[in-house]
């Protein structure tokens, strides 16, 4: 083979250094800049979360940056002038340079990182935080609180169901029954910490509000804890994110949170709709 | 015995096939089945292909009828076209084209033999492929269509039946029966791989001396052998569950839309997630190893210089091959799996990011200080390595399970996962079919098409992946129909939705300039000579295309490495293979 130096191959050599260059300064500038990002975090792990989100991007944006940038490089740099190459096999002392550096690079993130899932998972709930067992079914969220007493009525299961008014599968008889609230929505008390048990009726769902940046699935005949303390009042949408069926994308609820007087009364009321 | 002998003694070496039937059909040569495979797959991706521009089109404009389609999506219809996407792409092109592809026609002919091990094994591996691809295929035409699962098919929704969605009927049935038979092919085909490489290498092959290419497809077989045997038995329990009355996944007490469960009880759902990814995360190395060591091959003949780092390659996809079965854990952080395992998944999941840095860096270090010849292959093996850095990047944030938290399921998972086993792996099959097709059918494709395809692909799919990371962030999820979904936060992701659903019908489209140049070269393209690029490894050493046993009973003698490039005081810029050392000069 000749040469290959026809004006296609410089015209998509040229392109291709373009196109690498582009990409690496849009993406660099659309991260820095928070053009698209997450929306804004309402408890302190969330804000930490973020926090290793950037250290990671750091870490990722150097490497990105130095990799694409040397292809982009020796594209323009060692195209063919008919000469001959380098004959080299490689470098030892290169080899063992940069698996060193990915190595503390690599790991040493994931360690630090650590602190944030403990925070989520190794660390359980505190005692008197407020609890709340959370149902998914296709497709629809619903909530129990305990009431005054305390006490979750008793699940049982029932042959004949109606998830519709009754998704809990609730024995009427348990005295511990008379003052739960089953609801729609999902109330908390601002600043206080909230504990749910995440339930499934049917297949897996999974429990994702944007602002908390928690995610968990529920998996039918598992209980699983979660625990967190929002710091902004407001409502804020709460999404199924694991693919359960045709109404998966329509399975919608609310995290309301409110003062503690005001989720009081909305309980009150709750419990009046019933 | 010597190695000659030893070499000729195997069952691989039969006559030439008489008739149409037996050289084109039900044919025992490694090359034949190699385009066999190839031809499979590419029948999938265009079908692959077309199932993604459908949904994008819907994801942007749910709506108004899609063009040739003529009807809108329905949210179930949507779903089935999410799971048969994935599927048609995950096993039957990232898994046939690479490694049944290409790993049949050029192993043997790498490494000096008349053909595979086991010929009649080679020919039913292909044939059971194809029967699977027809059982997957035929899923969308019974009674519910499709399965609506996903690619993943997690119990319970796998496992209940109809009961939980159209297209959880017999088209899940008809999705586990060719997912089986599918891995039955793939045991043999690996079976076959690894024999082949440990037992027919021509006399002087040692390991250390087999091409990258002969490496990715030794360990994908490994990786093969050992993946498959285990979605094969999670995919026999699923069956079992869904018609033999058995509970592998299905715990007690369910309640379906009213209706009470009462025949399961004890199953896990985990479990199947597990058994799954135990596959899974390999399969993901399976789709992209092969690329990786097309990519090293072209990178260096066409940069006219040895690879860099020639044995830290091999460490390095050794390396990938062990950690790729310690990580499936990382696609479960989610789940309810034990958050103290997720911690070990996670810091095994970065280790696997410093065997692909390596690779990366070695790719670079090949680049530097060489002679760089733009053809359409080595333009496609460039474009990989950018966007093999740009997908490996984002999986240090999943790998992480609390950076995983608000991103786990969204479409930051989506961009990394196309970039890295789906795009990347896409352009080394590329890479791959512009660097052989002189070899595999005598004739050049046409180099000015394939650098128009290459440059319309490369930015098609940068355009269209690199803004799903920020759709992420925001929280975009993944398998959302946008017909009927409620949530307001997501209305602000329609522009970039339509966005990149521009970009992906013309990046499909620019899949049939690949297309016709495909096929007209096949007939109509430059006369090929035997060695057009140069290149050093014994594919180049044997008639354009290949004698039906390849070396028409000659044996090879290997002297020196694969890629012996720009060797100070020879004539030419590259020494084969096969060419004797000279004897040192006595001054």
């Amino acid at each position: 083979m000749k040469r290959n130096a026809s004006a296609g191959s410089t015209t998509v050599a040229i392109l291709l250094i373009l196109s690498i260059l582009i990409l690496t300064f849009v993406t660099l500038y659309l991260f820095m800049a928070r053009t698209w990002w997450f929306p804004k975090s309402i408890t302190v792990l969330g804000d930490e979360i973020d926090a290793q989100f950037v250290r990671t991007m750091i870490i990722c944006g150097v490497v990105f940056t130095v990799s694409q940038l040397a292809l982009a490089w020796a594209i323009l740099r060692y195209r063919d002038t008919g000469g001959r190459a380098t004959y080299s096999h490689g470098n030892n002392t290169m080899e063992v340079l940069w698996t060193v550096a990915t190595a503390i690079m690599f790991i040493g993130l994931g360690i630090y990182a650590r602190s944030s899932w403990a925070e989520m998972h190794f660390r359980g709930a505190q005692p008197g935080a407020v609890q709340i067992h959370v149902m998914a079914q296709q497709f629809a969220w619903n909530f129990h609180y305990p009431g005054a007493d305390g006490q979750f009525g008793k699940s049982i299961f029932k042959k004949v169901n109606n998830s519709g008014t009754d998704p809990f599968s609730l024995d009427e008889s348990d005295p511990a029954y008379a003052d739960d609230v089953v609801t729609a929505v999902i109330g908390v008390p601002v600043n206080e910490e909230i504990e749910l048990t995440l339930l499934a009726k049917d297949v897996i769902h999974s429990f994702f509000v944007r602002e908390l940046r928690i995610k968990q699935d529920l998996v039918p005949g598992m209980k699983i804890p979660i625990h967190f303390t929002a710091n902004e009042v407001g409502d804020y949408e709460l999404a199924c994110f694991e693919l359960c069926g045709l109404g998966h994308q329509r399975m919608r609820s609310f995290l309301k949170v409110m003062p503690r007087p005001d989720y009081e009364k909305w309980l009150v009321g709750q419990k009046a709709e019933e | 015995m010597s190695q000659e002998a030893h070499a000729g003694a195997h069952g691989q070496i039969h006559a030439p096939p008489q008739g149409f039937v037996r050289k084109w059909i039900f044919s025992l040569d490694h090359k034949v089945i190699g385009l066999q495979y190839f031809l499979l797959a590419l029948v999938a991706v265009f079908l692959g292909i077309a199932l993604s521009v459908l949904m994008r089109y819907h994801l942007a404009y749910p709506a108004e009828k899609i063009p040739l389609f003529g009807t809108t999506l329905t949210p179930e219809l949507y779903l089935s076209l999410v799971t048969m996407h994935g599927t048609i792409m995950v096993f039957m092109v990232l898994t046939t084209a690479p490694q049944g592809g290409f790993g049949n026609y050029f192993l043997p002919i790498q490494i000096g033999a008349a053909d595979m091990a086991f010929p009649v094994i080679n020919m039913l591996s292909f044939w059971v492929t194809f029967v699977s691809f027809v059982v997957l295929v035929s899923a969308f035409f019974v009674e519910g269509g499709a399965p609506l699962g996903g690619w993943t098919g997690y119990a319970p929704l796998s496992a209940l039946g109809q009961i939980v969605g159209p297209g959880q009927g017999m088209g899940m049935n008809l999705w586990i029966i060719s997912i089986a038979i599918f891995c039955v092919a793939s045991l043999m085909g690996a079976l076959n791989f690894i024999t082949t490489t440990i037992d027919l290498r021509t006399p002087g092959m040692t390991f250390m001396r087999m091409p990258l290419t002969v490496w990715a497809w030794f360990i994908t077989a490994i990786l093969g052998l050992l993946a498959f045997g285990v979605l094969l038995a999670a995919g026999v329990l699923l069956l079992l569950d869904r018609v033999g009355g058995t509970s592998f996944f299905i715990p007690g007490g369910l309640v379906v839309t009213d209706k009470a469960i009462t025949d399961h009880a004890g199953g896990s759902p985990l479990l199947w997630q597990h058994l799954f990814w135990f596959f899974g995360h390999p399969e993901v190395y399976i789709a992209v190893l092969p690329g990786m060591g097309v990519v090293s091959h072209v990178l260096s003949t066409f940069a006219r210089k040895p690879v860099f780092g020639y044995r830290a390659m091999v460490y390095a996809m050794s390396g990938i091959g062990v950690l790729g079965f310690c990580v499936w854990g990382h696609h479960m952080f989610q789940s309810g799996m034990s958050p103290y395992t997720a911690f070990a998944f996670s810091i095994l999941t970065m280790a696997i990011g410093i065997p692909s840095a390596i690779k990366t860096f070695n790719w670079l270090g090949t680049l530097w200080d060489s002679q760089i010849r733009f053809t359409a292959a080595m333009f496609f093996a460039l474009g990989f390595v950018s966007l093999f850095v740009s997908g490996g990047l984002s999986g240090l944030f999943l790998a992480q399970p609390a950076v995983d938290l608000p991103l786990h399921d969204t479409y930051f998972v989506v961009a990394h996962f196309h970039l890295i086993m789906g795009v990347a792996a896409i352009f080394g099959i590329f890479a791959a079919t512009y660097f052989w097709f002189p070899k595999m059918f005598g004739r050049h494709m046409s180099e000015g098409l394939g650098k128009i395809h290459f440059i319309l692909t490369f930015i098609g799919v940068n355009a269209i992946f690199f803004p799903m990371h920020w759709m992420g962030l925001w929280g975009q999820p993944r398998r959302y129909s946008t017909s009927d979904s409620p949530f307001t936060f997501l209305a602000d992701m329609t522009p970039l939705h339509k966005f990149i659903t521009i970009f992906a019908i013309i990046t499909a489209a620019a899949q049939l300039i690949f297309l016709w140049n495909f096929l007209w070269s096949i007939w109509r393209g430059k006369k090929a000579e035997m060695n057009p690029w140069q290149a050093t490894t014994l594919e180049w050493t044997v008639p354009s295309p290949p004698p039906h046993d390849n070396f028409e009973g000659e044996v090879r003698r290997i002297y020196r490495g694969p890629y012996e490039f720009a060797v100070p005081g020879e004539a030419e810029d590259f020494v084969p293979q096969h060419v004797a050392l000279r004897p040192a000069v006595k001054s």
